[in-house]
């Protein structure tokens, strides 16, 4: 039977860190190496063979996605993607479960779960051989991370010969393992099943927590890491498929540049003509760079690496662009210079003016400020921001719709 | 006519400049520091000019001599072997200034000003007492000592050091003119001519000050030479604009360019207001600069942005790098592509890869 997807695309309400680029766009539609992040996500699904059906679960009101879900049925007219809005946020396996009819619908077999706010090169193929190749319920993608930074996601413990997860906790206090969830995962549709035995075990039902409190859960949240994952460990149904290639997580809007580079270096290896290249009269090009087609960039810019530009963009004479995201319409005056920035739709940059940023480490905390002080990281100008000629704007979060008149470093302009 | 020159030590103020040359030597305005002060005092009928150092000259020796010939004058070094004040080299060059009955200046070699030495020897001539301090007034005088007229005169009566109150605005310039009979008052031992000789000298009513009508500012200190070179080349468009940059020119911006004829300068570039560009500098395309010193050999590639900061010799600034907030390169500095200095002292010699975003000196 054919195996169906589903995207967890979560709400408004998920997409606080993602600011201030979700004041304007709902985080899983913000474009990364020129298209949506879920684009990315339905690409890899587009690749597994009889997979006909991918699900978008969330709480966004149902226009956001409307004129996506037109865009990508004429790209994957194989491909039959629809929008499920719950009717209030029912945490991670309770969307699952609320819409377990509309998924099981066609009796499939197995079904992928895809967080929203991941990226990664989805080895969906190997990850469905590898479940069809044991007896557990779920397959889980994992990836090693450094030691120090393991505790800020869900870890995995696996018998390293079959596999097999010993151990799932979400975000330890202590050091457990550096293998983690990638967030996505093939589910056998029996796990339905374990779904419904794990919320009639909730219900009414007190816990106790770390400390011995007791603890009352809301009967209808259901979280598909500690509510699910953590009792298919215990019973050995959880199995890991660990990959080498990239992951990343999309939580603050400055992570969008790392996943913007990862998935341009993807494309650079797979299809290197979607990229830009160096032609004789045009503009400088280093690296994996992506141009929309309507934008309109002076042969005297020099770009990348790392750098996406959206539509009807205009980059003026000696500009510098690397390690960046620029958004639709915006107008880059001569001889700018924008590094480990992104600059929001409509804005405009004045000549000479340097807007930029640091590219945070690797997997570091989502934490914007520290002691009341803004962190370094990626400098992000919101919608219609201007930056005044020859200023230079570092390490800021401006909120759109701003003038900045003057040089600015290290703040949060609202 | 006589002169001498206060050069003192190693300039430390003025590094890292004055790592690769002294003090004196470092172009400002494209001309030696010490050649605005001779070219002036020959202008004045000066043909006798003592440079006292306290430490070994042998490089600026050979690099006056030729200035020996252009200027018609004869420049003798006078080496301390011990620091001896701001008056002790006036007794160690006794010999050349008292040689004759005729008045002699002492300038501070750090100072730049439109110097007046023909109306400072008639006025001084004038009121045939034996000494004038050069004086300048100041926004601010409570940071300088200030200098206190009799009622309605130019002679003066007392010197105020920081005055908490306003007693007046005029300072001293450090500049001044003699005659021999100041040699009698002074011992070969370290002295301050300001603290010791001066009090003393207007205690006997032989002390008279003469205001400096133009610009005035000491340049010992890269915020100050920037400064001082603003002023100089705002007086620069006042008595000779033809030595300026054209303001038509299509790059000049705000005017007050001053460019040496070697220097190449590419196209869309905006340069001014108050730019100085060396000889054999080599500026690309797009490129802006304001408020900045680029010393003999360097070169700024396409598309930089300089503002308040000097570059030393024969360094390199990449493409897309931004310099501000008083930098000064030392020479042979290569500032890489894309790189932000802000307040950076660079020892020569040294290449930059990534930031320097808060003020700090870089070994």
């Amino acid at each position: 039977m054919h195996p169906k997807a589903i995207i967890l695309v979560g709400g408004p309400s998920r997409g606080t860190r993602f600011r201030p680029l979700s004041l304007n766009v709902p985080k899983p539609l913000f474009p990364v190496a020129g298209k949506p992040i879920i684009s990315h996500h339905i690409a890899a699904l587009s690749k597994i063979e009889d997979l006909k059906e991918i699900l978008l679960i969330g709480f966004f009101e149902d226009s956001v996605f409307s004129q996506f879900l037109q865009d990508a049925a004429r790209e994957y007219p194989n491909l039959h993607i629809r929008y499920l809005r719950e009717y209030q946020s029912l945490g991670t396996a309770g969307g699952l479960y609320h819409f377990r009819d509309e998924i099981l619908r066609g009796n499939p077999e197995q079904v992928f779960v895809l967080h929203a706010d991941v990226a990664c090169d989805f080895p969906l193929i190997q990850m469905k051989k590898a479940h069809e190749g044991h007896r557990g319920l779920c397959t889980i993608l994992g990836t090693k991370v450094p030691r120090e930074v393991a505790n800020n996601f869900g870890c995995l413990v696996a018998k390293p010969d079959t596999n097999e997860v010993l151990h799932y906790v979400e975000k330890p206090e202590s050091f457990i393992s550096d293998l983690i969830s990638c967030g996505v995962y093939l589910f056998d549709c029996a796990i339905f099943d374990e779904i419904r035995k794990s919320l009639e075990n909730k219900k009414g039902n007190v816990e106790t927590d770390i400390y011995g409190r007791e603890v009352f859960q809301d009967g209808n949240k259901l979280r598909l890491e500690q509510d699910l994952l953590r009792p298919l460990a215990q019973a050995r149904k959880l199995f890991v498929y660990e990959t080498k290639s990239f992951w990343r997580q999309i939580k603050t809007a400055g992570s969008a540049v790392p996943v913007n580079g990862l998935y341009l270096e993807q494309l650079l290896s797979t299809n290197p003509e979607k990229l830009a290249k160096n032609t004789p009269g045009g503009p400088e090009i280093v690296g994996a760079v992506y141009i929309h087609p309507t934008a309109q960039i002076d042969p005297k810019a020099k770009l990348g690496p790392n750098v996406s530009i959206g539509p009807n963009v205009f980059v003026g004479k000696g500009v510098r662009i690397r390690d960046s995201i620029i958004l639709d319409n915006v107008d880059i005056k001569q001889n700018a210079c924008i590094l480990h920035a992104i600059v929001g739709w409509n804005s405009k940059v004045g000549c000479w003016s340097r807007v930029e940023g640091t590219l945070p480490a690797a997997h570091n905390s989502t934490a914007v400020t520290k002691n009341g002080l803004k962190v370094q990281s990626v400098t992000i100008l919101g919608k219609e921001v201007t930056v005044k000629d020859e200023i230079v704007i570092r390490n800021c979060i401006v909120l759109p719709h701003k003038d900045l008149k003057q040089s600015c470093e290290n703040e949060i302009v609202m | 006519m006589k002169a001498l020159i206060l050069v003192g030590g190693f300039g430390t103020r003025l590094r890292p400049l004055t790592l690769t040359m002294p003090k004196p030597l470092v172009e400002f305005a494209n001309k030696p520091m010490i050649l605005h002060q001779i070219e002036a005092l020959a202008e004045a009928g000066v043909t006798d000019i003592v440079l006292a150092v306290n430490y070994r000259p042998e490089v600026m020796v050979s690099i006056l001599q030729k200035y020996e010939d252009q200027y018609n004058v004869k420049i003798t070094f006078s080496v301390e072997t011990e620091p001896l004040g701001t008056a002790g080299p006036l007794a160690l060059a006794r010999d050349i200034l008292g040689k004759d009955d005729s008045p002699f200046f002492v300038l501070n070699s750090d100072v730049i000003c439109d110097f007046p030495f023909q109306k400072l020897k008639a006025f001084h001539q004038a009121h045939g007492n034996e000494g004038t301090i050069v004086v300048t007034k100041v926004e601010e005088p409570s940071k300088y000592g200030v200098i206190v007229n009799k009622p309605e005169s130019s002679m003066i009566d007392r010197f105020v050091e920081k005055p908490v109150e306003f007693v007046g605005n005029k300072i001293n310039a450090g500049i001044y003119i003699f005659n021999p009979a100041i040699l009698d008052r002074i011992e070969l031992k370290p002295t301050s001519i300001e603290q010791e000789t001066f009090p003393l000298m207007a205690a006997d009513n032989q002390l008279h000050s003469f205001t400096l009508e133009g610009f005035w500012m000491d340049v010992g200190q890269p915020k100050d030479f920037l400064t001082g070179t603003c002023l100089y080349l705002s007086n620069v468009n006042k008595v000779n604009p033809g030595a300026l940059a054209n303001p038509n020119s299509g790059y000049v911006h705000g005017g007050n360019v001053l460019v040496d004829p070697t220097a190449k300068i590419g196209k869309d570039c905006r340069i001014g207001p108050n730019v100085v560009i060396g000889p054999g500098v080599v500026i690309g395309d797009g490129v802006r600069l304001q408020r900045c010193v680029l010393l003999e050999g360097s070169s700024v590639k396409d598309f930089a942005w300089i503002k308040n900061s000097i570059v030393g010799w024969h360094s390199t600034i990449g493409r897309w790098a931004r310099l501000e907030g008083t930098s000064v390169l030392g020479d042979y500095v290569t500032v890489k592509d894309e790189v932000y200095i802000n307040g950076g002292s660079i020892l020569p010699h040294k290449s930059i890869s990534s930031n320097i975003t808060e003020p700090q000196i870089i070994m």
